[in-house]
């Protein structure tokens, strides 16, 4: 199970959105450039009042994936071995987001594959974007 | 006397600067390591500030100097990566109180202030300059060149020592935490160990070139070897265990395409370096290893892992700056040192400078050819962390010691040693030094 998540107030609408089951990442609207992990400025600019919060299609595709036997995270270790794969954003591949893609078997990973939003749900509560391999066209 | 970061304007972290204004002035004369452990066993004379002291006092004794000339010393204040003094554990003072003592109780345990080395070592009392190189001996290093080069001082001490408790590393913490706040949750919750980024650009590699993990087994054999050469080194003091290639297939994964010898095994270890002018070292008991020029990268990644293009650049990028501060081309280099831990990023240091001419994508099929300290090609002669333990400084002991040839069963003999590279850890975030046999190459 994933470990529980406190919203602190750099991520606090990220993991808000992520409770309503949508998923939102950071943009900068001078560059028009998504950033995540969010920071308090742009790395870009360095504004940050120009930061706002940008809503995804929950679309995006596996850059490539692992798949963990030895997890450093306690409440992760009952898992293993799992899958952990990067995912880029259909929106800006440059943006990254990790998934243990439901679903998909171990180590059986279509790397390059469309992967749609999903949510699951951490230790208290706090739901966690997650991402699906889409097969159904 | 309190201690500050190097300000960044030390570094060469941009391309284009030119040769290093400082090119041939600094040179190496003393190395002293202490003694490895696989953990700490509480006692005050295995301490980290103990194992410290030691190899401080080897280098002084090294390289002849009398303590009193000594007036600069470049170190790292934090000591691990994954090694934490769990909470609410009570303090170990007789440890604490075995030595002169600052405001921070764990230091020389779980941190080191150079404060605390001052106050320790009485002999250093003409010392007039205290800096912190932060992240490893590589910072300390390119730090301490730069401040000798700059007149900052003249006779200067670069030491890095690492730490290690009992329990397995990265399991205390947040890691054993039933949460854990947003900002780290948005990488943690998905509980990739240390080495998945790197797995995950070399998986990538393997899916543009062709490549495949079994094709690391030379290295990893070639780097345990060396470091079994390392009299210095955990593995050669604690466990002389060769890695063979059917130990490598057969290693438990930690994040598959990464397994157990794709890690190094973090360990208690210090080492101290003296550093001093050209002019100096003359005067010295050993030959002098003139730093010809030191570079820095200070990549970001666009998102949270640098993808394989980033870090293929970054490489690259790095490679030209060592070379261009250095003012010599890679054909130059007699041999190579880059960082190995993790091993999987060994290749994009490699192909990033280009050594031996091999470009992005040819660095494991060199693997598979003579890459041992007898060919004409040696690849890691130091061993690195795979060889001896998670030091991050062996590579950069060994360049001082080929060149000056004392680097014993270790010793390449397929090439002359006249100039050597070192440097990471990372691939997009690391400093780099070239070290050479003469000042004027
Ligand atoms: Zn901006």
């Amino acid at each position: 199970m994933k470990q529980g998540v406190n919203p602190d107030d750099l991520t606090r609408p990220f993991w808000e959105a992520a409770n309503e089951e949508r998923l939102v990442i950071q943009n900068c609207t001078a560059c028009d450039r998504l950033q995540h992990p969010p920071a308090e400025t742009c790395s870009k600019c360095g504004s940050g009042a120009a930061l706002e919060w940008k809503q995804m299609s929950g679309r995006g595709r596996i850059y490539h994936y692992g798949v963990v036997h030895d997890c450093p995270i306690r409440l992760l270790q009952e898992d293993q071995p799992f899958n952990c794969a990067v995912i880029n954003l259909d929106e800006d591949p440059g943006i990254q987001m990790y998934s243990h893609l439901p679903g998909t078997p171990v180590d059986e990973v279509p790397v390059g594959a469309a992967v749609e939003l999903v949510f699951d749900t951490a230790a208290n509560g706090q739901k966690v974007p997650e991402w699906r391999v889409v097969t159904d066209n | 006397m309190s201690t500050e970061n190097a300000p960044q304007s030390m570094y060469r972290s941009r391309e284009g600067l030119g040769v290093w204004e400082h090119r041939g002035k600094v040179a190496a004369v003393g190395i002293g390591h202490g003694p490895t452990s696989r953990r700490w066993d509480g006692k005050p004379d295995t301490s980290l500030g103990a194992i410290s002291l030691i190899a401080l006092r080897r280098a002084i004794e090294d390289a002849g100097v009398d303590p009193g000339d000594i007036d600069g010393l470049v170190m790292d204040e934090k000591t691990t990566t994954g090694a934490f003094w769990p909470r609410g554990q009570e303090l170990p003072w007789d440890v604490i109180n075995a030595y002169n003592t600052t405001d921070a109780p764990l230091d020389g345990i779980t941190q080191l202030s150079a404060e605390w080395i001052l106050k320790n070592m009485p002999e250093l009392a003409g010392n007039r300059f205290t800096m912190y190189g932060p992240g490893c001996m590589s910072n300390a290093i390119v730090v301490a060149a730069q401040a000798i080069g700059d007149g900052l001082a003249h006779t200067c001490l670069v030491l890095k020592a690492w730490h290690n408790l009992p329990g397995r590393y990265y399991q205390t913490g947040a890691n054993a935490d039933d949460a854990i706040p947003g900002t780290a949750a948005l990488r943690s919750v998905w509980g990739a160990p240390a080495c998945y980024g790197t797995a995950i650009q070399f998986a990538e590699y393997c899916r543009k070139y062709g490549k495949n993990h079994d094709m690391m087994a030379p290295f990893i054999s070639n780097s345990r070897r060396n470091g079994l050469r390392f009299p210095e080194g955990y593995w050669a003091q604690h466990r002389p265990e060769e890695i063979t290639t059917e130990d490598y297939k057969a290693a438990r994964w930690i994040a598959k395409p990464a397994n157990l010898f794709d890690n190094d095994i973090p360990i208690m270890c210090s080492a101290a370096y003296l550093f001093t002018t050209a002019e100096r070292a003359r005067h010295m008991k050993q030959k002098p290893v003139y730093i010809l020029g030191h570079a820095s990268s200070r990549g970001q990644a666009r998102s949270f892992i640098p993808t394989l293009d980033e870090v293929e650049a970054e490489c690259a990028e790095s490679g030209r700056k060592l070379l261009e501060a250095a003012g010599i081309t890679v054909d130059d280099v007699s041999f190579e040192n880059l960082y190995d831990g993790f091993p999987q990023f060994h290749q994009f240091h490699m192909e990033g400078i280009r050594y031996r001419g091999i470009q992005p994508g040819e660095a494991l099929d060199f693997y598979q050819t003579d890459i041992s300290i007898t060919g004409p090609n040696p690849v890691s002669p130091s061993g690195g962390n795979i060889g001896s333990g998670r030091s991050r400084f062996w590579m950069h002991t060994d360049c001082i010691q080929q060149i000056q040839h004392r680097a014993g069963e270790r010793q390449v003999t397929g090439v002359e040693p006249v100039i050597g590279v070192s440097g990471g850890p990372m691939p997009t975030g690391g400093n780099f030094t070239c070290w050479s046999a003469t000042p004027d190459y």
